[in-house]
Parts: C-alpha cells; structure tokens; sequence
C-alpha cells in the first residue's frame, strides 16, 4: 500500500524553482532514501511534505487523501513528523522541554512518559541531559534530540532530512542503526541524505535528485551497483 | 529630611514608576521576540487601557466606593479589553504581512499607532479625562521618617504579581514553551504540530492585557488621561526593552526599573529638566556601545 504519493509536484522560491515535476511514492513500512548533491531539492521536498512550502504545482496524497498546502501543524496531527535539516531544535529550550514539544501533537491515547522512557532507552545520553540546556549538547546529541522528539509525535512517516551532516563515523553507525530499529518497530521513514553508500545500504528504495528533477530511482540494491550513482555519489 | 531618607524615598518612588514601563516593555519584548516586530502601536494599547478602566469605573461609579476589589474588576476589564484590542491589531494589521519585508511591517506599526490616537480622540475627546480614584488613598505606611503612599504600593504590589504569572506563564506551562519555541523559529515550531498563528495572537493578548494593567495603574498615579497619552510611556518602555535586551522578558523588567530609578534621581538630585530626555540618551548610549542590551543575547546555531 502506498503510504505517500508525490505527484508531479514542483516549488518555487520567488523566481527560483527549486524542484520541478517530482514525483515518487513511498509504501507503508519502507525506508525511502532520497540523495543527491547540494541544492538538488532535497530539503525542498521534504518542507512540501511537511507543508512549510506550499507547492506551485503537484499533489501530495496521503493515505489516498491529498495534503497538498495544508498547514505544517496539521500534517503533523496526521502523523508525519520530520527531524529537520540543520536538527532545528530549540537551543533556548531544556532538552525535556524540546521532547515535550515534540509530543504536541500526538494521538490522544498516547501516554508522554512511556514515550519519554522510548526515547531515552535509545539514547540514553539524553536522559542524562535531560534538564540541561538544548544549546549545550554536542552536535551528535542535538541529532539525536531531534530524532527522539520527532518520535514523540508517533509518526507513521518519519522525515529525516541528513541526520548524518557533520557527525563522527561511530556516531553515524548508531544513527543508522537507530533509523534501522525505528523502521522494524513500523515506523516509514523518508531518509534524505548526501552520505549515498550508508542510505542505500538501510534503506529499501532510492531516488535521485538532479538540480530539482528525479534522474534515478528504483530498488536500492540497484542503486548501489548503478554505474552512475557510483561514479556520481560513491566516489567511483 | 535626612539624606538617607530622602534616598529611600526616590528608591521607592522610581521603583513604582518603573513597575509601570515595566509592564509595558513586556509587551514589547514579547512581540518582539516572536516576530521580531517592534510594535509601535503597544503605547496606545496602554492609552486604551486607561480609558478602558476610566469608563468602566464611571459607569460603576467605582469613584464613589474605592476599594481594593473595584480596582481589581476595573484591572481585569481593562486587561480583557486591551487583550482583545492586541488581537484584532494583530490580526488585522500584521498578520496579513506576516511574509512582507520587515519595513513594510515597521510602517503599518507606525500607522496603527496613529490611527489609534486619532481615534482615541475622536472617540474620547482630546481634553485630558479625570481618571477616578478607585482605591483609597488612605494614610499611606510611614517607616520613620520615610513616606510610602497607598497608590505606590498597590502599583508595586500588582505589577509584580503580574509579573509573576507572566513569569509562570511562559515558563511552566505549555503555551509558554510554545511561545518560547516559535519566538525560537516558527518553521520548527509549526513542525511540532504548534499552531504558530495561534501562539502569537495569545502572545499580542498577553503583552496588550499587560499595558492595560499599566493603563489603570498610570491612571491611578496620575490621574489625567488624554489620548495622547499613550506615546511617551510607550517610547520610554521601548527605550527599556531595548536596555534590557530587545526579546528577553527578565532584561525587560530589569531595563524598566533602571530607566523608572534614573529619571527620579535625575528630578531629585539634578533637575526636573531632562526627565524625558533621559530615555533618549540611554537609547543613543546604547546603540552606539551595546546595541543587544544589557542582557542581548545572541543566539547562534549549532551545526
Ligand atoms: N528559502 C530559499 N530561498 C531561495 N532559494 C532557496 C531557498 N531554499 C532553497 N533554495 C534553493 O533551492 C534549491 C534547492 O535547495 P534545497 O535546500 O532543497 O537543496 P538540498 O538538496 O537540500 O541541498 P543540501 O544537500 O545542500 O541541503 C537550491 O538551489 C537553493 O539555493
Ligand atoms: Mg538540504
């Protein structure tokens, strides 16, 4: 079944149209990764997800249901929830205070401290942060940060846009082994990335975005032994 | 009267003059931090306030039965109409704008806040108005020889108070964080589920319903209310937002009070001359050697 639809949709920053005639779709309990080099569009598509950018063309179903310019604090009531590029997290916020807004807009039946405990059994760093000032944490631990309160909204889609920009090797092991554990628990996830190796080793399905236009896509595995993702994105 | 004495009592009656541009830079800090708009018309939201609390006391005649809970109802109506007056400002003069370059924005604060006082005196007449006097005035408290009146401490006492829901509100509850998180960035605080129009309506309420409370309070220290009145408390509380670091509630209040000590002892001790002018070189001071404020914080993002 096919959890998102993305149709054709195009953005334009005033004159400048950032992706044009996107289209992909993303099944129920896949990771999706998205690569390609700087200013592809990458960032631009997951904001028309989430509806920080309203496209000036296109639809975006989900669920069979179109979300297309709907308001970003409604899409994440329908429960898709995105760690945004550069971690967006509040630095004059306590790091319980950030995972607290993050559960803004979680299903009803959801109970915060039980999810609370979710996020800190996988990163327990954050539980020992928890009072301290977000603006304090090292670049890993707002990554991870941003992932644990994207998951205190229980998403069903999970937007990741890098969550591996700037981090050291061991630190992006575990951040992929968490998305890996997060997608077993049912969780899709729409993996945006520039690291093209480790994003088409976790995840099911790749695109490619070529300045705004999708010039690849298919299985992953495919992907990974395509002649030009090699030469493009592997470093031969 | 001794020289110590004499001091204390500048002390006291500074501190009760910068309660009042404290609640009023509030206001301004407030809306400041969440759209990074320098609301001009907030003075005249404080200038309604007065008359807010002027005509309601009148039509309850509350001038003929001063006590503590007239003066709490009149605060209470007054706060709830200057609320209101912020939300509609809001919605009608800024939202529209809320994508449109930053002096387009400044030029319609600068317009609202005319339109204001010119309505205000259309609608109220531009002769000053007798504000009643809705709390005794009593005998005051004397510590020896030092004189407190009644109106100073019912003014201290209630600003603080406010100040301390204001306090609890954006800092224990959800609608603060809330406010704390779009006043952060309203992109990832609408990717939080947030409603970020939502939080600054509440945030243009509260920062309004205060400079009513400030409204009543100058009304009750000095009684003569114009239309007008409005633009000189609300450039000195500028003034003190931008002292106390523009965005930054607490610097606001410490900002307040400073600008409320220096003009008394400047009256006091130099000359009753410059008293207003007093705002103005702080403000040049500080642009020139300290343009975040005392408490200015810059904030950087990591990477
Ligand atoms: N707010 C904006 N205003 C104008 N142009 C923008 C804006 N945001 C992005 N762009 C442009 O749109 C294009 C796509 O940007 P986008 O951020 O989506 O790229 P990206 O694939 O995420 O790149 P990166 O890997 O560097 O994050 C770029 O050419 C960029 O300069
Ligand atoms: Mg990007």
């Amino acid at each position: 079944m096919n959890l998102l639809e993305v149709k054709n949709i195009s953005v334009k920053y005033g004159a400048i149209e950032a992706i044009r005639d996107i289209s992909f779709t993303i099944k129920k309990g896949e990771i999706l990764t998205l690569i390609g080099s700087n200013g592809a569009g990458k960032s631009t598509t997951l904001r028309a997800i989430s509806g920080l950018v309203k496209p000036a063309g296109g639809q975006i179903l989900y669920k069979g249901e179109s979300i297309t310019g709907l308001a970003a604090h409604l899409i994440v009531k329908k429960r898709i929830c995105q760690a945004p590029e550069g971690r967006g997290i509040f630095l004059n916020l306590s790091v319980e205070e950030n995972l607290d807004l993050g559960a803004w807009a979680a299903p009803k039946e959801a109970k915060y401290a039980d999810d609370l405990a979710r996020v800190f059994d996988l990163f327990p760093r954050l539980k020992e942060r928890r009072a301290q000032n977000a603006g304090t944490l090292s670049g890993g631990e707002q990554q991870m940060l941003a992932i644990g309160r994207a998951l205190m909204g229980h998403p069903e889609l999970l937007l990741l846009d890098e969550p591996s920009l700037g981090l050291a090797p061991q630190i992006i092991e575990r951040i992929f082994d968490i998305i890996r554990m997060i997608n077993k628990s049912g969780t899709t996830v729409l993996l945006v990335e520039q690291n093209a190796l480790q994003a088409l080793q976790v995840a099911d399905h790749g695109i490619v975005l070529e300045t705004g236009k999708v010039s690849l896509s298919g299985l992953a595995s495919d992907l990974l032994n395509s002649d030009e993702v090699r030469k493009a994105y592997l470093g031969g | 009267m001794g020289i110590g004495v004499e001091f204390v009592q500048h002390l006291i009656n500074g501190f009760s003059l910068g309660a009042i541009y404290a609640l009023i830079a509030l206001g301004y800090t407030m809306v400041f931090g969440i759209l990074q708009l320098i609301n001009f018309a907030h003075g005249e939201v404080f200038m309604l306030g007065a008359f807010a609390g002027m005509y309601f006391s009148r039509f309850f005649n509350l001038g003929a039965h001063p006590s503590f809970w007239a003066l709490i109802a009149t605060l209470f109506f007054s706060m709830a109409t200057c609320g209101v007056v912020g939300f509609i400002i809001e919605k009608f003069a800024y939202r529209p704008l809320r994508k449109s370059p930053r002096i387009n924005v400044l030029i319609t604060a600068v317009g609202v806040s005319l339109f204001l006082q010119f309505s205000g005196q259309l609608l109220f007449g531009s002769d000053p108005k007798f504000f009643p006097q809705i709390i005794e005035a009593g005998h005051g408290f004397s510590f020896g020889e030092i004189r407190v009146n009644t109106m100073q401490v019912v003014v201290m006492v209630i600003s603080l108070v406010l100040m301390a829901i204001l306090q609890t509100i954006i800092f224990k509850t959800r609608l603060g964080r809330a406010m704390r998180a779009v006043s952060f960035n309203h992109d990832n605080a609408s990717l939080m589920g947030i409603p970020t129009d939502k939080v600054i309506s509440y945030t243009f309420m509260l920062g309004s319903s205060l400079a009513g409370a400030a409204g009543v309070l100058f009304g009750l220290i000095y009684p003569k209310i114009e239309p007008l009145m409005g633009s000189l408390p609300g450039l000195k509380a500028f003034v003190a937002a931008v002292l106390g670091g523009v965005g930054n509630v607490a610097g606001a209040v410490v900002g307040a009070i400073t600008l409320g000590l220096a003009e008394e002892f400047l009256v006091g001790y130099v000359t009753p001359t410059f008293k207003d002018a007093l705002a103005f070189a702080i403000l040049i001071l500080i642009l020139l050697f300290k343009p975040t404020g005392l408490f200015g914080i810059r904030r950087t993002e990591k990477v």
